[in-house]
């Protein structure tokens, strides 16, 4: 620590200067807004485009919703537009045909997951809010912070504009699993798929960079006094997923670019031998083999459930400890739980694989290590839930959001033991049970924790609350409408209702349980009325940059943590000196305190 | 605990290991309902009990005591007891332990393809015809060599055309695919598997209830998955012979060719 701290000063004194240099130029639109490497301005990009991914991801379920509601009946409002747009082959009189509702199935998740969600969780809080915590100038990589963006921003375009192509956007489902993911539209060299494979390798490149910046930055730029265990947990959350980042996302990359070869230049790697496609040998070696396609995916696809969890944990812990006055219960346990995940997370993957032909041995092995992971996820939950015990809770839009969370992750969570036992997953695998538990875990789960950070730090970024009343309806609204549209999935899940179907299940259930069919038009007009709810949020953030109340002091919330220690918003180099750590995070309502809160920099 | 997961809409069970699948689902769903209620009675009285117009100061310490750990010990040792005592055991069962040949099962090769399920009986000689992916087209899902004499009497049934099974006498069905994954799912017999181009997993499972069942498609497979949608009847032993020589007849001179 000693050493860090010397050279720590050392930057310090240069950015003074940097900072007088500025007073004389002050920097271009361009440098500024654009090509920024100053942490919080990219943090703030990735924030407004992720928000916009959210967004579009919601719009492409929306559409599917109506399918599945009313299959075959042209999408109001939209489906003419999708079919001038798109084409007769995908959208013939306004009605989403079988091959849209497949890539807007695949580009949903793609997009919710590694366009929306991460870029929010990872890129957008983790780089505003991260270097504030620990009492940073800046990352410890400016520069490759804004390529890290700007990666992300070109994978962006390409995923979007691969809906325009000739034949459309990748339509094999997030997973891609192959050979469906090469044979789907074998023989045109640049298909979806491709723009898929390119688009990802351009967002893993991404995460990495941020990976690295984030993991070297937490252990480089920390301020004088502040050791691991007075690190806000947000912090280790960030810390956590950066290296699941770093080590899960390369096999992913490597097996994007061999299923790249297998469907460019018709290589074999994930392709066996024999394969017969519309009746006819397919034309290449064969030998590879389709399942090593899914360990390299899910070796990826499993951490980065956690990459989607952890930060909105972190989040959600900041929140929480502000709003209830009191400090996080078992602070430490949650950090050594959270590491924990991190480890553990590396050796579940195979759980979304029992199907595919798995001995008991092997079986064995993965549905114990996805036991063993959900002990430290529930100390870390429990720890959340004693927290509030004895506090004195405020009740604001933020808060709301955060102690929502907890029941709803819960529920999450919970619903992912079934499927994590190999024996009652036989039944339950891919039908819409596993679609309403990711969904809890991830919608109401993260995006309540996100929403939380959203309405928690906004005073910080902008130097104007969010309106109140508007984000408490969009907190109730969303709270009940996601409800309404997750729940259902259970009971669709226990009728056996597979997920994936373009007809929502029509061709099985017509017959047998028409109110299988009955809950997806309820949960349709459930998604509708989400969607709605949402454009109070949307109007809040853009009209409060205007007229929101405006901040009187820098620190709003009568926070502990360095974030809230800095100008507001805080200028290029954070500090206006160099903060120094006295004690923990959350040391809210100390006996004999003459206030409810101690910040982390005021001496004792 | 089949019973009771009816309630809310589980098809009912048609296979001997079915009802000890249902059972785990349902304890482990009664642990979750446990912690769910525990969990959220808790937290209705905490954000009561404790906002600001009822506790004006929090208290620094909050919970005291060690309650939560044996709670979390306790957890762990129910899903140790639900690993060991339920799904290992199952899985070995339902999974790994195929059927002898003393128990006299019937197998059928399953081969799935886009948008289509195919099954194929060795016939009444027991032998399969001799087998390879170079004879292998949409009207030969097998690759049954059409000049091999025991493939002669095989029987196929092609393009989600309805096959019968015995009642109570177990089913080995190997499982694959000609194009890409599919994945076959009996509801009704608790059976999920999936099909994987390039490999022959074995399933098994025995009927207990005659009826009239689907095989339904869980895998996306592409623009026709919701529509792969196969039958088979589970039927008395009698008419399960019936049909069998009827089809192998029917077969003997004009299927593969």
């Amino acid at each position: 620590m000693a050493q860090t701290t010397t050279s720590k000063s050392g930057a310090h004194g240069a950015h003074a200067a940097h900072e007088a240099h500025h007073d004389h130029h002050e920097l271009g639109y361009l440098s500024k807004y654009i090509f920024s490497s100053d942490h919080k301005m990219i943090g703030i990009q990735y924030g407004v485009t992720a928000l916009f991914f959210l967004l579009f991801g919601f719009f492409l379920v929306g559409c599917m919703r109506w399918q599945l509601a009313y299959p075959g009946r042209a999408i109001p409002v939209v489906g003419g537009l999708l079919e001038t747009l798109l084409g007769k082959d995908m959208a013939a009189g306004g009605v989403m045909q079988g091959d849209l509702y497949n890539a807007f199935g695949a580009m949903h998740g793609t997009i919710m997951v590694f366009l929306a969600i991460v870029p929010l969780a990872f890129g957008a809080f983790g780089n505003f809010v991260t270097p504030l915590q620990i009492g940073a100038p800046d990352m410890a990589f400016p520069r490759l912070n804004m390529a890290s963006y700007h990666f992300y921003f070109f994978g962006g375009i390409v995923m979007f504009a691969s809906f325009f192509i000739p034949g459309g956007a990748a339509r094999s489902g997030w997973t891609s699993y192959s050979p469906l993911a090469t044979t789907a539209q074998f023989g045109q060299a640049f298909n979806g798929q491709t723009a898929w494979l390119i688009g990802m390798v351009l967002l893993i490149n991404s995460s990495l960079l941020g990976a690295v910046n984030f993991i070297t930055t937490i252990i480089q730029l920390r301020t004088k006094g502040m050791s691991w265990m007075r690190m806000p947990f947000f912090v280790w959350a960030q810390f956590v997923t950066a290296f699941l980042l770093l080590l899960a996302f390369p096999p992913l990359e490597a097996a994007g670019v061999l299923q790249l070869m297998d469907n460019v230049f018709h290589t074999s790697f994930f392709l066996p031998t024999g394969l017969v496609v519309d009746g006819a040998q397919l034309p290449v070696s064969g030998g590879g083999s389709p399942l090593l396609w899914q360990h390299l995916f899910w070796f990826l696809g499993h951490p980065e459930v956690y990459v989607l969890i952890l930060p909105a944990m972190g989040i959600v812990s900041e929140v929480i400890a502000n709003s209830t006055r009191k400090p996080l219960w078992g602070y430490r346990p949650m950090v050594y739980s959270v590491i924990t995940v991190g480890f553990l997370s590396f050796i579940v993957w195979a759980h979304h694989m029992y199907l595919t032909g798995m001995g008991t041995k092997i079986s064995t092995f993965f549905q114990t290590t996805t036991m063993m992971i959900s002990i430290p996820s529930v100390i870390i939950l429990t720890a959340l839930f004693i927290s509030l015990w004895g506090g004195s809770i405020r009740f604001n839009t933020a808060s709301l959001f955060a102690l929502a969370f907890l029941p709803m992750f819960g529920i999450g969570g919970l619903t992912g033991l079934p499927l994590g036992f190999n024996a009652s997953d036989i039944f339950l695998h891919d039908s819409y049970y596993v679609i309403g538990h990711f969904h809890y875990v991830v919608a109401p789960g993260t995006i309540f924790g996100l929403l939380a950070g959203i309405y928690f730090w906004y005073p910080k970024a902008t130097g104007r609350f969010l309106n109140e009343t508007l984000g408490k309806i969009h907190f109730w609204g969303s709270l009940v409408c996601m409800n309404l549209v997750f729940a259902p999935m259970f009971i669709q899940g226990f009728k056996g209702m597979s997920r994936r179907m373009y007809d929502g299940g029509a061709t099985y259930f017509a017959e047998t349980d028409p109110t299988a069919l009955k809950l997806n038009i309820y949960i349709t007009h459930s998604a509708i009325a989400l969607g709605v709810f949402q454009l109070p949020f949307i109007w809040n953030f853009f009209a409060s940059l205007f007229v929101g109340r405006k901040v009187t002091n820098d620190n709003p919330w009568d926070a502990t943590t360095l974030d809230w220690a800095t100008p507001t918003p805080p200028p290029h180099g954070n500090f206006t000196h160099q903060p120094v750590v006295y004690r923990g995070p959350y040391e809210y309502s100390v006996p004999g305190a003459a206030k409810d809160f101690s910040p982390q920099n005021q001496p004792s | 605990m089949t019973k009771l997961l009816q309630l809310f809409g589980m098809p009912d069970v048609a296979s001997a290991h079915g009802a000890g699948l249902d059972d785990l689902i349902g304890y482990v769903h009664l642990l979750m309902l446990l912690l769910f209620v525990g969990w959220f009675a808790y937290f209705l009285v905490a954000i009561t009990k404790f906002r600001k117009s009822a506790n004006a100061k929090a208290d620094y310490l909050g919970v005291k005591g060690h309650m939560n750990s044996y709670l979390e010990l306790g957890l762990a040792i129910v899903e140790a007891v639900l690993l060991i005592g339920f799904a290992i055991p199952l899985w070995a069962r339902a999974v790994d332990r195929l059927p002898t040949a003393a128990e006299n099962p019937v197998e059928i090769q399953v081969m799935a393809m886009q948008f289509s399920w195919n099954a194929h009986f060795a016939g009444p000689d027991g032998k399969w015809g001799l087998q390879d992916t170079r004879f292998a087209s949409s009207g030969n899902p097998f690759g049954v060599d059409p000049k091999n004499a025991e493939g002669k009497d095989d029987v196929a049934t092609v393009s989600n055309e309805e096959f019968l099974l015995p009642i109570n006498r177990p089913v080995i069905a190997k499982l694959s695919s000609m194009d890409v994954i599919h994945c076959f799912k009996l509801l009704e017999m608790r059976v999920t598997q999936d099909c994987v181009p390039g490999l022959s997993i074995p399933v098994h499972f025995t009927p207990t209830k005659l009826g009239k069942y689907s095989i339904m498609c869980a895998q996306l497979c592409g623009n026709g998955h919701s529509k792969m949608r196969g039958y088979y009847r589970v039927v008395a032993k009698d008419e399960f012979d019936k049909w069998y020589a009827e089809k192998s007849k029917a077969g003997a001179g004009t299927s593969f060719e």
